[in-house]
């Protein structure tokens, strides 16, 4: 009892124990609920597989099969004395078992490409990590300058900011036509629709950082002497830079949410075309690898990005408990 | 305090009066001249400043006193230069100023260390604004922090330090550009009792062993007593100056001092300024409706 109304006392941080065991939890619930509906036979399965035919003549060993048409097809058997069909429950081809999911990440990676014009999944994925670099550099290479200026200066907001909150709400992908037509069908117009997506959103979201700067740095800064571009670089910069750093971190997570669709774009790559062709083979072990495998390149990413945040901004911990 | 028999704030030993005497010889620092301040708000002008005159002498120690509402943060931000003033002329050394400058350094309260910056970035920043080298402000930043004792933290972030090393640190940041007058508005407000005492020995150790003039502004009366040579009293609605007291206590100073009955009357003097009577004001608002409210079979019947 002194144990929960611990776990749920209001503004405390757990022990660090607790928390590793929630993060561990917070995989584990998921994968958890995937395993019951996947092995225990009981749990959905809305599917027959089919041992043995029978005399069904459309039934098929292998075959998947709607239940209430097997049971309809054991009865008819049954009251025509028939040989009856066999099957056990199974679930829809597009939802495929963790362990075969987990065979697949791995195998995945050595099937050989069916075509020799097509990529192996790791050519894919480079393909794809390639794309999100691009999109989401050029658009910083913007969006940040453009984001610290309208943040520091009411003139440069007034300027920007109208235009840009009336362009954030135009979906990126609605630019997909105009992308190929003006930069071709290669990776240009994928790079192009990443940039839409996330430059807008990253404009307002570091002029919005940048204007939570302490004004009494700059009046500090401003009575010992610094003037004008010396504040903005010397002050403004380095008093955004860790809150700025986090925004990209959450901004290059919201680059991959339009990965996809960018992908589409013009002649289909990546790991969409990846993911496309095997669901079109119904190899949905694979679907589930690839889509897992971008959860994987995405979190371990940001975790990277996080602990080198913590090695060059030694001063942000005090930042936190401030 | 009313049994005891205090004498008149204006009583001056011969050691205090012959040392105002010499302090008004010295030349003027900071002039401020029919300096007025209104602010536009919803409810129409309001005047925060009104018609405010004096001066500050070299090298004196200058308190601003006044109640919740007199100006005085305003005043010193028109000082610092981060508000400008509706009329009036501010004059350091004779010229008129406009806009801040590493001339008037400038304490707040809050303390303002720039966080991702050490003790020694911070001390150095102002230098390197006036252009010194980088190794030549590195050399004249370690000399002002072990000024305010803190060699040992020099490379410590300021999430490091305890609220009055940040704020010596702050000092040290703001007297490395050499400033013709430091301005301190509440620094040692947001500090507890006994930090704060040690801090304003600190302060005074400092301000005797360098060229500075200093204005400070405070809320706490001992605090004004003990340490300054001249307190300037406002009043609030409008801001205006009230008096200008020469505190008659004698130099050197120590905490010791703050039972004697030159001290005892200037603080009581202070008193009647910035709470005035209740009878002068006519009305009383900030009365208790206090009825009983315990049980009269309460285990405790009276606290007496």
């Amino acid at each position: 009892m002194m144990m929960i109304s611990k776990l749920f006392a209001v503004n405390t941080k757990l022990g660090g124990r607790q928390r590793l065991t929630m993060s561990v939890f917070s995989f584990v619930l998921p994968l958890l609920v995937w395993s019951l509906v996947s092995y225990v036979p009981f749990i959905w399965h809305p599917k027959v597989e089919i041992h043995s035919a029978g005399d069904v003549s459309y039934f098929k060993q292998g075959l998947l099969i709607d239940r209430e048409i097997f049971d309809r097809e054991v009865e008819t058997a049954i009251s025509e004395s028939k040989s009856v069909p066999e099957g056990k429950p199974a679930n829809p081809v597009y939802l495929p078992a963790p362990h075969e999911v987990a065979t697949a990440l791995y195998t995945a990676f050595t099937t050989e490409p069916k075509r020799r014009s097509e990529k192996w999944l790791h050519e894919s994925l480079w393909d794809s990590i390639q794309v999100i670099f691009w999109g989401f550099v050029i658009s910083s290479l913007f969006g940040v300058p453009l984001g610290i200026l309208a943040g520091t200066y009411d003139v440069f907001a007034k300027l920007f900011e109208p235009f840009i909150e009336f362009f954030r709400y135009l979906p990126a992908p609605a630019f997909g036509a105009l992308a190929v037509a003006v930069l071709g069908i290669y990776d240009a117009p994928k790079i192009a629709i990443i940039f839409i997506g996330t430059f807008f959103q990253q404009v307002l979201v570091v002029s919005n950082t940048t204007r939570k700067l302490d004004p009494a740095l700059l009046e500090a800064a401003m009575t010992l002497g610094a003037k004008k571009l010396t504040l903005l670089f010397r002050v403004v910069v380095p008093g955004i830079i860790t809150h700025l750093y986090k925004d990209l971190r959450l901004l290059l997570g919201w680059a991959w949410t339009y990965l996809i669709v960018a992908e589409l774009i013009g002649t289909s790559s990546g790991i969409t075309w990846f993911i496309t062709q095997q669901a079109r083979y119904k190899n949905f072990d694979n679907v589930f690898a690839a889509i897992i495998i971008i959860g994987i390149i995405g979190l371990t990413t940001d975790l990277v990005l996080a602990a080198i945040g913590r090695k060059i901004f030694p001063w942000e911990k005090g930042l936190a408990k401030a | 305090m009313d049994q005891l028999k205090l004498p008149s704030y204006l009583e001056q030993s011969d050691a205090v009066r012959d040392r105002f005497e010499r302090m008004k010889k010295r030349p003027v620092t900071l002039q401020v001249k029919n300096l007025n301040k209104e602010f536009d708000t919803p409810q129409g002008k309001v005047t925060a400043l009104k018609n405010i005159n004096f001066e500050t002498y070299k090298r004196e120690f200058v308190c601003v006193i006044g109640p919740s509402g007199c100006g005085k943060s305003t005043l010193i931000r028109i000082l610092a230069g981060l508000e400008t003033q509706s009329s009036g002329e501010v004059l350091l050394d004779g010229e008129a100023v406009s806009g801040p400058g590493p001339d008037r350094g400038m304490v707040f309260q809050g303390y303002t260390l720039f966080p991702w910056l050490s003790v020694k970035d911070n001390v150095m920043f102002g230098l390197e604004m006036s252009g010194h080298s980088k190794a030549a402000s590195e050399e004249q930043a370690f000399q002002w922090i072990d000024l305010v004792g803190l060699g040992k933290f020099k490379n410590a972030y300021p999430h490091q330090l305890s609220g009055g090393m940040k704020q010596r640190v702050a000092i040290a940041r703001a007297l490395a550009n050499q400033p013709r007058i430091l301005l301190m508005d509440e620094p040692f407000g947001a500090l507890d009792a006994q930090t704060r005492a040690k801090m304003q020995s600190y302060l005074h150790e400092i301000w005797k062993n360098i060229d500075i003039t200093i204005l400070f502004i405070t809320h706490d009366l001992d605090e004004a007593v003990f340490l300054a040579d001249r307190v300037l009293v406002l009043k609030a609605n409008p801001g205006e100056v009230q008096e200008v007291i020469e505190v008659p206590v004698p130099h050197p100073r120590s905490p010791d001092q703050i039972l004697q009955p030159e001290f005892l009357a200037t603080r009581k003097r202070l008193e009647e300024l910035i709470h005035p009577p209740e009878a002068d004001t006519g009305i009383n608002e900030d009365h208790l409706n206090m009825v009983r409210m315990v049980r009269v079979d309460n285990e405790v019947e009276s606290v007496f």
